[in-house]
Parts: structure tokens; sequence; C-alpha cells
């Protein structure tokens, strides 16, 4: 796949009928303080809105955020979706309390493993901090 | 004394007010036929030799006069936008909020055959929007391409991604359009900003459309700019929502406007969460919000309120509000609504004067009220998570809205204007739409709001105190 020019731009939110908001505000301060544009959605995003909004900011990545345990229901279908409205080089991270406590502590490979299947660049689990996602969008952006 | 004439050139009357802006009161109005097609002064001269008979007044008294036009198919917009969402959605506010109608509106690269379409709607002025500021270039780069090589000759005015707008202003120039620019009315996901673009359309106006329209005659006389009649009304639902510095506005309102061809609802209010832990979905909403039913208005498109609800609930409420409709022994025995549909929509200027036909009027205006409220109001949906339940809000909550106010002629002219309001309310079968549950209710008899907005311009506080003063409580419940 042909690299994108980069934007330093993301879109940030937290998926399905998930009302959470705390992660998304705290990835949203991180960015910006790393020089992002962010449009930060809030909660209870359907898939098309931040598809909406990563065409309109011509954003490099979208921050998925799921705190609920239902996440991989929610994003399934996001990255086939993206592909559809032009979004190809687009880069998916998902992040949360994205599956079942339980399952998050004892499968954590297995969780991770199905998140890449549905098209998922990479996925953090809920120990995760800001700082580390910042530096994993830029590593994988190649930008500092 | 000092008198000022108010006139708004309507697509089919030229309406005049007298007002004595130091007295606060409304001296007289008078109306006659719009002769834009041949010489647009002759009806206003017809209009104004009424008001002279009717209220004796003396013309060289007058100290000024302000007008309003929605002649020769009042301002006609196309909107051009990324996603439709998005830009597209922040570009069509633009354009209502500054009185114009939106004939078309595209989202994405637009192509040939859509450039056909807009160079057959003949508008007056295109607005190309698309991409946040430093987010997609692409699109408005593309479509400014396509309309540098159209027909098109009207101006057009960009107000989309900063970062491509002079790249994009050069293109169209190099190729001979008129162009304008100014901010992005989409700067970033969360701030609308229509109000830089809405200013400069007020000026595009003013500086090409009036004589476009054949108005010069009428700018003449009245010594000054013509504005679009709905930014009329819209700056006069402000007004009286908002106030002034000395003179308290009435609060937060929702203005419903019944016409022939289209109803117009004016909300000046704040988006408001349902409850405070409501999520917010969709753009940002401003606290002026006006839109537009093109398919909605009780003569030219009497059909299609009629389609809408159907020829048997059409009888219902006909029967509901006129029982005499089946008295075996009365005349409207013949009746036939399909009939009756069709003539309003071929002789637009009809004003019915049987109970009848006063009657089915209420019908029809009663439905696009209904329907033009439940567009503009916002939506409420539940979710059910494993926290418990959520609510998600879309657009404006009108529940608490203080102040539902109806204008137009049928509020004017018509039987029990009451029945119309009340169809805008909140209606429990319906209780996603977020229409006002208990305001205060308040006709505009005089027909006076567009005159009131042109007036809020120079004399915002006396403005004011005539439309507190004239604006009509009814109780619904009689």
């Amino acid at each position: 796949m042909k690299r994108r020019h980069v934007n330093r731009s993301v879109v940030i939110g937290t998926i399905g009928a998930d009302a959470h908001m705390i992660g998304g505000w705290v990835l949203e301060k991180a960015f910006k303080e790393a020089r992002f544009t962010v449009a930060f959605l809030g909660a209870v995003v359907p898939q098309q809105e931040f598809i909406n909004a990563a065409i309109e900011i011509d954003a490099d990545a979208i921050l998925v955020s799921s705190m609920y345990g239902m996440g991989l229901l929610d994003c399934e279908g996001l990255r086939d979706k993206c592909t559809e409205a032009g979004l190809d080089d687009i880069i998916l991270y998902v992040g949360g309390t994205v599956a079942a406590p339980l399952e998050l502590e004892k499968n954590w490979p297995e969780v991770e493993r199905r998140f890449k299947e549905i098209g998922f660049d990479r996925v953090f689990p809920n120990t995760c901090t800001a700082a580390e996602a910042v530096q994993a969008l830029k590593t994988d952006l190649g930008i500092d | 004394m000092s008198i000022y004439l108010l006139v708004d050139f309507g697509s089919t009357y030229t309406k005049i007010l007298a007002v004595d802006v130091s007295n606060e009161v409304i001296l007289g109005r008078a109306q006659a036929p719009t002769t834009i097609d041949t010489d647009v002064t002759i009806g206003l001269n017809r209009a104004l030799s009424e008001l002279v008979d009717t209220c004796g007044l003396d013309l060289r008294q007058v100290e000024g006069k302000y007008a309003s036009s929605s002649a020769a198919g009042g301002l006609k917009m196309a909107a051009i936008g990324l996603v439709p969402e998005l830009t597209l959605e922040a570009a069509r506010r633009a354009c209502l909020g500054a009185g114009a109608k939106v004939v078309c509106s595209y989202g994405f690269e637009i192509d040939s055959d859509i450039v056909r379409e807009i160079e057959a709607a003949r508008c007056d002025i295109i607005l190309l929007c698309g991409g946040t500021d430093g987010g997609d270039k692409r699109v408005i780069t593309h479509n400014a391409r396509m309309l540098a090589h159209s027909e098109i000759a009207c101006p057009i005015l960009v107000a989309g991604n900063r970062v491509v707008s002079d790249a994009v202003r050069d293109t169209l120039e190099r190729h001979g359009k008129k162009v304008y620019r100014t901010s992005n009315v989409l700067p970033s996901l969360d701030m609308v900003e229509v109000e830089p673009a809405q200013a400069l359309i007020r000026e595009i106006f003013i500086a090409h459309i009036t004589h476009a329209k054949g108005l010069d005659k009428a700018a003449d006389f009245i010594g000054g700019p013509i504005i679009p009649t709905p930014k009329a009304t819209l700056q006069a639902a402000t007004l009286l929502a908002q106030g002034t510095v000395e003179e308290p506005g009435i609060g937060s309102l929702l203005v419903v406007e019944v016409g022939g061809a289209t109803t117009n609802i004016h909300s000046v209010a704040d988006q408001s969460p349902v409850t405070p832990q409501t999520v917010i979905r969709g753009l940002p909403e401003s606290p002026v919000k006006r839109t537009v039913e093109g398919d909605l208005g009780i003569r030219y498109n009497a059909p299609t309120i009629y389609d809408f609800i159907g020829r048997d609930a059409f009888l219902a409420r006909l029967r509901d509000l006129y029982p005499a409709l089946d008295d075996p022994s009365g005349d409207d025995q013949r009746f036939d609504p399909d009939e009756h549909i069709e003539y309003l929509s071929k002789n637009v200027g009809h004003v019915p004067t049987t109970e009848l036909g006063l009657n089915a009027d209420i019908v029809l205006a009663e439905s696009a009220a209904s329907i033009a409220v439940e567009r503009h109001a916002g939506t409420v949906r539940q979710e059910f998570s494993v926290v418990g339940e959520i609510l998600v809000q879309h657009g404006k909550n009108l529940l608490e809205v203080e102040n539902l106010i109806g204008t137009g002629g049928i509020f004017r002219y018509g039987l029990r204007p009451e029945r119309i309001l009340s169809s805008a309310l909140f209606n429990p079968e319906k209780p996603w739409s977020l229409k006002p549950r208990n305001p205060k209710t308040l006709i505009d008899r005089m027909y006076m709001l567009y005159g009131i907005g042109l007036l809020a311009e120079h004399f915002p506080a006396p403005a004011l105190r005539i439309a507190k003063k004239y604006l009509t409580e009814t109780d619904l419940g009689s």
C-alpha cells in the first residue's frame, strides 16, 4: 500500500452505544499537545461518523475508544467502510476495555488477533498510557 | 412623528407597513400584486396609493424607507461541500441563515452532469466549501476546476479549507469567474462559523442580485440596499428573542411562517441537551437557525402536502373543523378534495371566501407547519448499554422554548390560526421529536415581522417594543 502524505491529524471517539468519554478526552489532550489536529467526536459515535470526520479533516488515523466490553462487535466492518469511502491508507487503532475484562486478562493475544483480523493496525489494552499511543502513531507515520 | 415605510417585494404581493418610530405605533399597511415582470414600481405605487387612501398618510412626512425582497424567485443558491453531514450541511446552513433558498446541494466530487444541473438551476450565488482548515484539499480543488470550466456566470463564494482557498480562487478567476472568498464555514468539526459567509452573501445580494432581479428601480425608490425577506424575518426573530441593551427580549422562540410555496421555520434557542447526561451528536447548532421546506406551501405546493397526509386524513381533518361538510342539505356535498387541491395549485393568488375554503386552507397549513417544525426540531433516541439507558440527541431541543409565533398570510386572513400553531407543538405520539411543549403562543396578525427585521438594523429598541405591542397572544386551548 502506498503510504499517504502525513497531515498530523486524527479522529478520536468512543464507538457504538458506549457513553464513556474520559478515555477519549485524555487522548485528545495528549495528541493536541503532540501538535496533532484532533477531531474529537465524544461518545456513542457510529462508524459512519468516524469516517465522515476522517474524510473532512484528511485524517492520518482513526483512534477508537471502547470501554464497555463490546468493542469487537462495534468495530467490525469499520475497515471495509473506510476502504469504500476512499480512506484506503488510513491507520486504525482501538483501545480501552475492548473485550470483557476477564478475556483481556487471560486471552490478550486472542483479543489482539481478532481486532487485527478485522483490519485494525494496533490494539491497546486498558493499561496503555496516552503517551504510548502518541508514540505508536508517530512511529507508524514515520515522524520522529 | 418620524414615519418610516417598510416594504417587502414578495413573490406574490408587495406589502408596505407605515410605522411611526418615535411614537412606536404602526400607522397602517397596504398591499398590491408584485409586478416584477414588468416594472416593480407599478405594484409598489398601487400599494402606496392604497396606504395613502386607507390611513391618510402624507408621503412628504416619510423620513426613511427600508425594503426586503423575495420576488423573482428570491435569492437562489447552490451549496457545494464535501461530506453531506459536515461541510455540505454547514454550507446549507450558511445559505439558509442568509435568507437564501438552496436550490441544489452536492457533496463529494461533482461531475459534468452535476455542473449541467447547476447551470440549469440559474442560481444567483454558488457557495463552494469542502474540507476543514488543514483538512481535505483534493475535493474542493477538483470542484473548483469543474466550476471553472463551466458556463456558470453567477458569483462564486469560496468558504472552504483555508489552506487551498487562494489556489481555488485563482483557478476560478483564471477562467473569468466572479469570485468572493471568506473564512471556512467549518474550520474544525466542532465549530460551525457561517457568519462571515453570510455577511458576504448579503453584500453580493446587494451588489449584484438587486440588479439581476430587476429591482433597480425599487432600490432607487428606497434609497438604500434591499435584503432578502427571510433574512429580515430572521433578524426580527433574533431581536425579539435576545432583546437590546435597553429593552429585554421575550426569550427563546420558534417562528412558523406558512407561505404559498414554502414553509419557513426560524428558531432562536440554544441546542440544550434534553438531560444533563444526554449525548449530543452531529454538527453543533447555532442559537439562530432557519430551515425552509421547499415542498410545503399551501398554494404552489398544496398537492405535495395533500399527498403527504392522504385524501382520507385530509377529509377527516376537514370534517373535524367543518362538520357542515356532510350536511345533506348544504352546498358542500359536491366538494371533491382532489379538484380543490388542483385548483389551489393553479390559482396561487386565490383567497378563500367560503367557510369550506377557509377550513381547507387551515388543514393544509396545519399539516405543513407540523411537518416543517418536525424537520426543524432535533430528535432524541434511547440506546441501551451495559451501564444502562443513554439518550442520544441530534439537533436542537425545543421542548422548553418559551414562545411560538405564527406569521404569514394565513395568520392574517385565515380562520382559527391557533389551530396551525397547535400543530407545531410537541406530540406525545412522537416523543422523539423535540417540538415545543408549553410555549406562550403569539400571532402576527399585522404581518409585520419582516418590517420589524428591517427596522431592527436601524432602530432596534423601538422595533422591539413595536413587535411586542402588536403580536397578539392567543390561547391554543380555546
